[in-house]
């Protein structure tokens, strides 16, 4: 008895843990994937009637506005947050005699919540007040700001605020990696005569490929979480259309009480994301024959 | 000879120089780059606490960057104690509390969780586990909106409903992947010859987790902790989802106190708000950047 608890206890102590993530996580995915082929409203519903929901989902205007956001935030907000973060990480790798302080300046935003930035940015970019009365002062008479309060615009004041607070995290990422890069390849190129911006470009730049992917990971995924920041900014509006699938489902869940729309919404999203790491978990996680 | 000859010299110099100035030119231009850069993310920063510090008057007729004229505390006072979130009009006090009783247990438990684990799966594996660390690991990154619905019947089942054990037991589940991440890398990097050795000696599973690797994970530990703490302090759509007037975490409190749409809009009390929540991950972050960083890159790059 005791030998058989001897040989079992590392399965005994990981259990509670694994039933939870069993539990919790997939038996959970389960639940709303499986609610989402139901015609549950206010209350779930448990008998299954095809994909009327997600015919529903595809029909509706708002979830296109949803999807479209998505799209544009999205590109938006990887491409700026990358550069950034790598012109970012390449200008700090110069031998900058204050790099301790300016690292410290450029990551503090990822300590603080989508919420506080949401709001602070929300103040900053306010018609009236905001930025836009910071450039009356300054001459330009009819300097006009209102991106936060016009439909068509207002999701790229989301990207303004996701870059400022995610690209110091990408530029932790980088500059990471180019402390990494192997020096003794970069002496020879420089004994070579070849110039820095082409060393950059040719050598260090491609040798970073996995932290492009990381980060790419790391954002896509945060583009498609993106919950809080949109409604401490936006609220979703005006109208709905700052929405993402995000929102979307949440409002379905909550203030619409559609569970049908929201599991299936919520399925999406989770497909999306199934689809950006999964592969990548896999090409990390799969023993290594070096 | 001897002419032509200075005369290289004298060329040399001069591309010396020029060299030079190029040199000086473009350390002059990066460090103001980085300088303009800094400007930028400190930008909001900076607008927070000088509105905070500003009277309304103030705020509608001088410019958003603009120092207070006179400094006014007041708004601190109305956003800690007298701000409304909705009907009630307490402040941030109370939620402030909440999420402190609340982030105290979930970072505790779920650390130690995530240390056992991290340990069984580093040092113990046996068939399958690899499959079992990747299926808890792939729970890091779902979207939660998948989870709400039926985490909110389940609560309601467990009659623990909008309340704070509640909330705490969803950040414990969803926190336990990566606090398992980060101790499972940690503790990979220990050779599996000590558990041997150990084992010959007579040691069981818990003397050598707790006279062995116990105590060289100081700074995994330090990292876990501020990881999930500023995740859970931070989180919102939990706490928007799972609790009611009374158990709000602060960031709901502080998202219902900058929208309540009763009575004029206090800028100020709007900001110094912002600045409380945010006032705790901020302190980390100062106190422990270094065990923070390593927690973020820990949890995007695998170790």
């Amino acid at each position: 008895m005791t030998d058989w608890l001897e040989k079992h206890v590392p399965k005994l102590v990981l259990a509670p843990s694994l039933v939870a993530i069993f539990v919790f996580v997939y038996g959970f995915i389960g639940w709303t994937a499986y609610v989402s082929f139901t015609k549950s409203r206010l209350l779930p519903k448990y008998d299954l009637v095809g994909t009327i929901q997600y015919e529903k989902l595809a029909a509706s205007p708002r979830w296109e506005v949803a999807l479209t956001n998505l799209a544009i935030f999205g590109i938006l907000f990887i491409l700026f947050a990358t550069v950034i973060g790598l012109i970012l990480a390449i200008m700090l790798d110069q031998k900058i005699r204050t790099e301790g302080p300016l690292r410290t300046i450029y990551l503090y935003p990822m300590a603080l919540s989508f919420i506080v930035t949401g709001t602070a940015w929300k103040w900053i970019l306010n018609p009236g007040l905001g930025i836009e009365s910071v450039f009356r002062d300054l001459g330009f008479e009819n300097f006009s700001f209102d991106w936060l309060v016009n439909p068509d615009l207002a999701i790229y004041t989301v990207v303004i605020a996701g870059v400022w607070q995610s690209s110091g995290f990408v530029m932790a990422l980088f500059l990471a990696g180019l402390r990494s890069v192997d020096g003794e390849i970069i002496r020879a190129a420089m004994v070579d005569g070849i110039s820095t911006p082409r060393i950059y470009m040719s050598i260090i730049i491609p040798s970073m490929a996995p932290i492009f992917l990381s980060s790419f990971i790391v954002l896509s995924h945060l583009a498609i979480k993106s919950f809080d920041l949109v409604i401490a900014l936006t609220g979703g509006g005006p109208g709905y259309s700052t929405d993402l699938p995000a929102t979307f489902m949440y409002a379905m869940a909550f203030s619409r009480g559609d569970i049908g729309q929201a599991a299936s919404s919520a399925t999406v999203m989770m497909m999306i994301v199934t689809a950006i790491i999964v592969p990548y978990l896999y090409s990390e996680l799969r023993p290594r024959h070096d | 000879m001897t002419d032509l000859h200075m005369n290289d010299t004298h060329m040399d110099d001069r591309a010396n120089r020029n060299r030079l100035m190029k040199r000086i030119a473009l350390r002059f231009g990066l460090y103001t780059l980085l300088i303009l850069f800094a400007l930028y993310y400190l930008m909001p920063l900076f607008v927070m606490v000088v509105t905070s510090l500003k009277s309304l008057d103030e705020i509608r007729t001088g410019s958003l960057l603009s120092l207070p004229r006179e400094i006014d505390f007041s708004s601190w006072g109305k956003a800690w104690s007298s701000a409304c979130t909705g009907i009630q009009c307490e402040g941030l006090r109370p939620y402030f509390w909440n999420s402190v009783l609340l982030s105290i247990p979930a970072v505790a438990i779920s650390t130690l969780l995530g240390a056992i684990n991290g340990y069984v799966l580093a040092q113990w594996r046996f068939k399958g586990s690899n499959i079992l660390f990747a299926l808890m690991l792939f729970g890091c990154f779902i979207p939660f909106q998948v989870v709400l619905l039926p985490m909110a019947l389940t609560l309601g089942a467990l009659k623990i409903a909008g309340s704070i054990p509640g909330l705490m037991l969803v950040h414990i589940v969803y926190g336990i992947g990566f606090t398992t991440l980060f101790f499972r890398n940690f503790y990979v990097t220990i050779p599996t010859e000590l558990v041997k050795a150990a084992k010959v000696d007579g040691a069981g599973f818990f003397r050598i987790f707790f006279a062995i690797f116990l105590p060289v994970s100081p700074p995994i530990i330090v990292v876990t902790i501020i990881w999930q703490f500023t995740q859970i302090w931070n989180d919102f759509l939990f706490g928007v989802s799972f609790s009611q007037a009374g158990t709000q975490p602060i960031t709901v409190a502080l998202n219902n106190i900058v929208n309540a749409t009763t009575g004029v809009k206090e800028y100020n009390v709007d900001m110094a708000a912002a600045i409380i929540a945010a006032l705790p991950t901020l302190l980390v972050y100062v106190v422990a950047g270094k065990y923070f960083i390593r927690g973020l890159t820990a949890g995007s790059v695998k170790g």
